[in-house]
């Protein structure tokens, strides 16, 4: 019984995606689409067991689901032309999960409507990751390390919303095409984001939450193989998580870039990063938002040693990145690479003026910078100061840790 | 988690393939290529080549190690092809290994690709850690 449940979460997995566009294409209606889905998956539970995996367990499930529609339908005494063209249908239902580019034009909508901006930020991230991702709501808590009921009733309220607003099953307008794929793109990075510097809790890292968002933005790029924005979000988290490795101790306790055993980084995943950078620049439509990123973590990836890194290179990319997404982190990680470029002294005047316009205030990053360049100028008390206000403003234990380590040193 | 897929075809598998359209072959390859890729679980994957003049074998029972031509092992046991996949789950290589589109005669051997949390106390040792590096240089994708 308990292989039977893997092998349907397995299933799911790497159908989901496919099965609730299907049926959303059917129905008009995500919503419905994803409760006909999950009915599919309990009866799965139950039946396979006894007769066995299908040949095609993704048709199987929609074939499944298709059926309670028109029984639905049918209880409801719908019968209108649509009732009887998927009754007609129904048959060929096996063959269905063959169809190649329309299935994708589904499944690209649904990642759309999963993303939508009527939804919240949290129901946008759980949405995604049980429609598009395939992963059940435990398995969803688990990663975020909240009780299964958060995530449940996230999911019902997204839900909710969606019928409310009456959201179709569309693909969004082409005027709003660019701003809704940042937004998707968000999102995937958003959950990336959460498994790489995990902020709460006592675990800096979540890798299983990194590697769910790797898979989705691959998804992302193989349904917009024409976004450059799509591959060059695949490249920087490749390149981002190929550093896991060297990113602890056995301890648990931290280790920053700069001390990291570049033996450890994983140079497959650097390859696969790189390559998915080169797809995107080789759309030639420029580098946007990601991709300067990954090609900043491509300087990193590349470099032999801290010293050996082309710091001006990364100086000019964070340069670039700060006039087309202006933003005070970018302009502290300029500070970083302008400290590392020409010195301390430059840097910190950057980070000043960040600090006098009163940027990242309840954020632990610009006093532990700051502490950094002020104790590389040999400002030892101030330097001690910053660091323990990063302690004392930081979510994270490990990393509560590492500061306090530094006020201590000086 | 990672997965190696690998082809083992026996000797009537490859009369098959000597036998069957080129064109259906490649098209049912490359559909199952395209499904990994998009499902974002392709890390890496392969065909290798059959040719006796490309291929050799060393075998270490002496010292030096005797090179000689020819793939390794009966022909009935050829390793053609291999795919390197990401998954949450045994039974998602299960599900991924079983699509493949192979015919009779043909088996794919699935192993778990080892990482460096397997070795938990010898994560230091830096025989391992030179591996990392050596992988580097050879410039494995």
């Amino acid at each position: 019984m308990a292989d039977a449940r893997r092998t349907v979460e397995a299933v799911w997995r790497i159908e989901s995606a496919r099965i609730v566009a299907t049926l959303a294409r059917m129905t008009n209606d995500v919503v419905l689409a994803e409760d006909l889905a999950q009915e599919a998956v309990v009866d799965a539970l139950r039946q396979w067991p006894e007769s066995g995996i299908p040949q095609n367990p993704g048709a199987w499930l929609t074939a499944v689901a298709k059926r309670r529609a028109i029984d639905t339908w049918r209880r409801r005494e719908r019968l209108d032309a649509r009732y009887r063209a998927m009754a007609h249908d129904l048959p060929r239902a096996g063959t269905a999960a063959d169809a190649g580019e329309p299935i994708d034009d589904d499944v690209l909508r649904l990642v759309f409507i999963a993303c939508h901006p009527v939804l919240s930020r949290e129901a946008q991230v759980a949405l995604t990751l049980r429609l598009i991702g395939g992963l059940t709501t435990e398995e969803i808590a688990r990663l975020f390390l909240v009780p299964v009921a958060t995530i449940q009733q996230r999911i019902v309220r997204a839900k909710k919303t969606l019928a409310a607003a009456k959201v179709p099953f569309e693909a969004p307008d082409p005027t709003e095409w660019r701003a809704r794929l940042g937004s998707v793109l968000g999102v995937v990075y958003l959950i990336f984001t959460e498994g790489y510097a995990a902020t709460a809790g006592d675990h800096w890292m979540r890798i299983d939450l990194a590697n769910e968002a790797l898979r989705l933005a691959r998804v992302l790029a193989g349904l917009t193989p024409r976004e450059p924005e799509a591959h060059a979000l695949v490249a920087l988290m490749e390149l981002q998580a190929s550093r896991f490795g060297a990113r602890l101790r056995a301890d648990g306790t931290p280790i920053l870039l700069a001390d990291q055993d570049r033996g450890r980084w994983d140079h497959a995943q650097i390859g696969r990063g790189q390559a998915a950078l080169a797809r995107a620049d080789a759309l030639g439509r420029g580098r946007g938002n990601y991709a300067l990123q990954a090609a900043i973590a491509q300087c990193h990836a590349t470099a032999p040693s801290v010293a050996d890194t082309d710091w001006a290179r990364i100086v000019l990319l964070y340069e670039a990145l700060g006039r087309i997404a202006p933003n005070p982190v970018v302009e502290l990680n300029r500070a970083v690479a302008v400290a590392m470029a020409t010195g301390p002294a430059s840097a910190l005047r950057i980070v000043v003026d960040l600090a006098d316009a009163g940027a990242l205030r309840g954020s632990a990053l610009l006093p532990s910078v700051r502490g950094e360049l002020l104790a590389r100028l040999g400002r030892g008390e101030e330097a001690r100061s910053e660091f323990v206000t990063a302690a004392a403003l930081t979510g994270n234990e490990r990393e509560r840790g590492v500061l306090l380590a530094k006020a201590a040193a000086l | 988690m990672k997965y190696m897929l690998i082809m083992r075809a026996t000797e009537a598998a490859r009369q098959d393939y000597d036998k069957a359209d080129i064109n259906e072959i490649i098209e049912k390859m490359g559909a199952y290529n395209e499904a990994l890729f998009k499902a974002g679980v392709m890390l890496a994957g392969d065909g290798l080549a059959d040719s006796m003049a490309d291929n050799f074998v060393v075998d270490f029972t002496a010292d030096p190690p005797i090179v000689t031509d020819g793939p390794y092992g009966e022909t009935h046991e050829l390793f053609s092809g291999f795919w390197m996949i990401e998954v949450a789950s045994k039974e998602e290589a299960i599900q991924w290994a079983s699509r493949c589109p192979l015919g009779p005669g043909s088996k794919l051997e699935v192993r778990r690709v080892t990482e460096m949390s397997d070795f938990g106390e010898a994560a230091d040792n830096p025989v391992l850690a030179q591996q990392e590096l050596w992988r580097a240089e050879g410039g494995q994708a």
